[in-house]
């Protein structure tokens, strides 16, 4: 019996995401192309831009596809700080959370090394919260900061941000944020133009400006908070290889690739019609499912941590035990490598994960454990069991079948590097 | 698997003798390169993808274990201060004895695996009692019998090697070819794993710096100087940097190492026959012969590639005592001598003490 518990890795292709791009992938045209072979192609790519905005909360001109999310966490992020710092060279300090993912952290860490980016780490809190009083000392002179990006939600541990009061913080200071909401989207409502207006960065109603000085006002506050979002396609049921990026119209940024100029310039490339349109059913259909399924999954949730708490009553939760995902358990066992869990598990068909394996394979301490004060024998025991749309009871029950006699083993071999 | 030709068509063969196999990868490098560069050096990531290729080949699940703590502190940590200590250590039959068939093989059997399976060259077979024994490959150039001449009865146990009997390299190759494993024509990996550029003096002098220090003659002459004692290894010529040649113009070899002085002691050929090597660190590979502390013949092994050459052994005290039919030169202390009965591993001294066959004291 195979078990899928890995959803935040990925999640199986939607039926629905399936019968789009199949449906998508006879039309042969390019979208850039102006005859009608390409509009047609060009419908289908605007169409899933269309529905896309709609679940976002943004104009359908704000949506940038992409590749996936990572190429959305690198064009939101280097975009910001390469625009930023070429308006005005001092600002070059990126202001973020510890705790990241591999894709903003590997981005920043770049852009330190290279273009000249100062690095402000903000930390979290033991259950993974960034710190908001560290934070507003962060921006309390915000003259040399090019951005501050978050995480909407963690990956790892599944705790919620803040991101209401994070993005409140970015608009006083007059900075622009990026949110990271690749974990979060299908799980929290994102409604991008809403809490732009919630937090200032937009009036509640269009308005003309009697003078410029108001305008300039309103512009700079309209290039704060939150600006940008990044988000993929497979995390909700697409297919891997397609992504978006929310770019707020009324904000700058740096393309990172160059060529024919579509999608504003921001990403050109031929745009890849059947996943973009794979991206769109899979989001029509989350959205509806959304309520629903939080209801379910969070129950489920609830119940196996309480079930592995019973069975292995030296385990901990790791991550806001409330504020948190509907599907994310993370779960760390005292004197366990998680490599030898992952193994037992997976020897009896059971997925799950662990912090994050390196390009050749190895199983590395959590750095999101490591950042919320954990020790390294910690941050290598966890399993991450994520759940998803196609999970049921029955798979948590073989889990926890299997959970006790992979604990005493997994025990037994210790910590053996 | 280590993403050679080797431990793949090892893999294989288990597969088709019916086991249920799981292919293991082990990262010993914290900081492994991306790209293999040449045949030097192991476990890159590329290394490690070309093990999970051959694992998926094969439809074995395929892992990558962390062991890069334990092989620092217990194989280069330890690397580095037997050359400090004047000794020459063997790095491969370190990690055999604690990672490969100990920390790795705890590991296994704690997961519920029931033996570790690799591709070196070397048999498991067993005598009319049925008793494990380790023996040589069929393929002589190949055999690798000696780094494993560290393994214990339990260890030998719950290993297997399905090379063995293989009569050359060849024959692998051209058997991971009709598998349509990618790996057939991969060059095999030499020297120092840890070392993947082989420059063992450059990577020793980093570590170690630069010590300027005498070299003397056996009469305690000061001949010239070195940069360091870990540069040298005794029976070494190259290197030896003396302007003045010997009166009899025949060259000069290292006898000794002396750290403590930080000195090298060279001398003729002649001076560095020993006709006795003994240690008190030892194991048998198996059952443990019935009368160690009578002497009995056997051969000893000092390298790798070395032969095998006659000798008696003999359990005096607590040291194994080693007395070769002939002279023996260019052996070190540190290094592992490696007895055999015809085909058959008995076991393995490290050589703590050595005699030297050459009447004449040495200045000190």
């Amino acid at each position: 019996m195979s078990v899928y518990l890995d959803h935040a890795a990925s999640t199986p292709l939607r039926l629905s995401a399936r019968s789009a791009m199949v449906d998508a992938l006879d039309a042969s045209g390019n979208p850039s192309s102006v005859h009608r072979h390409g509009q047609s192609a060009r419908r289908i790519v605007e169409d899933a831009r269309e529905t896309l905005a709609a679940s976002l909360g943004c104009d359908p001109i704000e949506v940038i596809l992409t590749s996936g999310g990572t190429e959305s966490v690198n064009l939101a992020i280097t975009g910001l700080f390469r625009s930023r710092r070429d308006a005005e060279g001092t600002r070059t300090r990126i202001v973020l959370p510890e705790g990241e993912h591999h894709a903003t952290l590997d981005t920043v860490l770049w852009l330190e090394k290279h273009e000249g980016a100062i690095l402000d780490w903000i930390p979290l809190d033991s259950v993974g919260r960034v710190r908001l009083d560290l934070l507003a000392a962060a921006l309390a002179d915000p003259r040399d900061i090019a951005l501050v990006t978050m995480m909407w939600a963690n990956n790892e541990v599944g705790t919620i941000a803040p991101v209401t009061e994070v993005t409140q913080l970015a608009v006083n200071a007059g900075v622009p944020l990026h949110v990271d909401a690749i974990a979060a989207y299908g799980h929290e409502v994102i409604d991008f133009h809403a809490m732009r207006v919630a937090t200032g960065s937009e009036p509640v109603a269009k308005k003309s400006f009697d003078n410029e000085a108001d305008a300039i006002a309103a512009a700079r506050k309209a290039t704060s908070g939150l600006v940008a979002l990044s988000l993929s396609g497979h995390k909700i049921g697409a297919v891997a290889g397609v992504g978006a990026a929310v770019v707020s119209r009324k904000v700058s940024l740096s393309p990172l690739i160059h060529g024919g100029g579509q999608q504003r310039g921001l990403r050109s490339g031929t745009q890849d019609a059947p996943a973009a349109a794979s991206f769109a059913a899979a989001a029509l259909e989350s959205d509806r499912a959304r309520e629903s399924e939080r209801a379910r999954l969070t129950v489920l949730r609830d119940a196996t941590m309480e079930r592995i708490l019973n069975v292995i009553p030296e385990a901990s939760v790791q991550g806001d035990r409330v504020n948190r995902l509907d599907n994310n358990i993370n779960v760390t066992f005292p004197g366990c490598q998680s490599d030898s869990l992952l193994y037992l598990l997976d020897e009896q068909g059971i997925s799950v994960s662990t912090g994050s394996a390196c390009q050749a394979g190895v199983t590395q301490a959590s750095h999101v454990l490591l950042a919320m004060g954990n020790d390294m024998a910690t941050a290598s025991s966890a399993l991450r069991i994520t759940l998803g749309h196609t999970t049921t009871q029955e798979d948590l029950d073989t889990l926890l079948d299997a959970l006790p006699l992979a604990h005493s083993r997994a025990h037994a071999a210790g910590l053996t590097a | 698997m280590s993403g050679g030709v080797d431990s793949a068509v090892a893999a294989a063969r288990a597969v088709d003798a019916g086991h249920e196999v799981v292919g293991v990868h082990l990262a010993l490098s914290r900081n492994p390169g991306t790209l293999r560069t040449g045949a030097r050096g192991c476990c890159t990531v590329e290394d490690s993808m070309d093990a999970q290729r051959a694992a998926n080949m094969l439809g074995i699940p395929y892992y990558v274990w962390d062991f890069s703590e334990r092989f620092k502190t217990d194989v280069v940590d330890d690397f580095i201060a037997e050359y400090e200590a004047g000794r020459t250590p063997n790095p491969c039959m370190r990690c055999n004895e604690k990672i490969k068939f100990s920390a790795l093989m705890e590991k296994a059997i704690a997961l519920g695996f029931d033996a570790v399976c690799t591709g070196h060259y070397a048999k498991v077979l067993t005598d009319e009692n049925g008793n494990l024994e380790l023996h040589r490959a069929s393929a002589w150039a190949k055999d690798q019998s000696y780094v494993l001449g560290v393994l214990t009865a339990d260890q030998i146990a719950h290993s297997m090697f399905p090379l063995g009997d293989t009569p050359s390299k060849a024959e692998i190759r051209l058997e991971a070819e009709a598998r349509g494993l990618t790996v057939a024509q991969k060059p095999d990996s030499h020297d120092i794993c840890f070392i993947p550029d082989g420059d063992t003096k450059g990577w020793l002098d980093d570590r170690l710096g630069v010590s300027p220090g005498d070299i003397v003659d056996v009469d305690g002459k000061r001949l010239g100087g070195h940069e360091g004692t870990h540069s040298f290894t005794i029976g070494q010529r190259k290197g030896v940097g003396i302007g003045v040649p010997t009166p009899d113009g025949r060259p000069r070899f290292v006898l000794e190492v002396r750290p403590k002085t930080n000195t090298l002691v060279v001398g003729p050929k002649e001076a560095l026959d020993l006709r006795e090597l003994a240690g008190t660190s030892f194991t048998w590979a198996g059952i443990a012969p019935a009368n160690p502390t009578e002497a009995f013949a056997c051969h000893m092994q000092v390298r790798a590639h070395a032969d095998p050459v006659p000798a008696m052994a003999q359990l005096i005290g607590d040291e194994l005592v080693l007395t070769p039919d002939s002279p023996l030169n260019m052996v070190s202390p540190g290094q592992t001598a490696v007895i055999y009965i015809d085909t058959r591993v008995l076991g393995q001294v490290t050589i703590a003490r050595t005699v030297s066959a050459v009447e004449r004291v040495l200045a000190t």
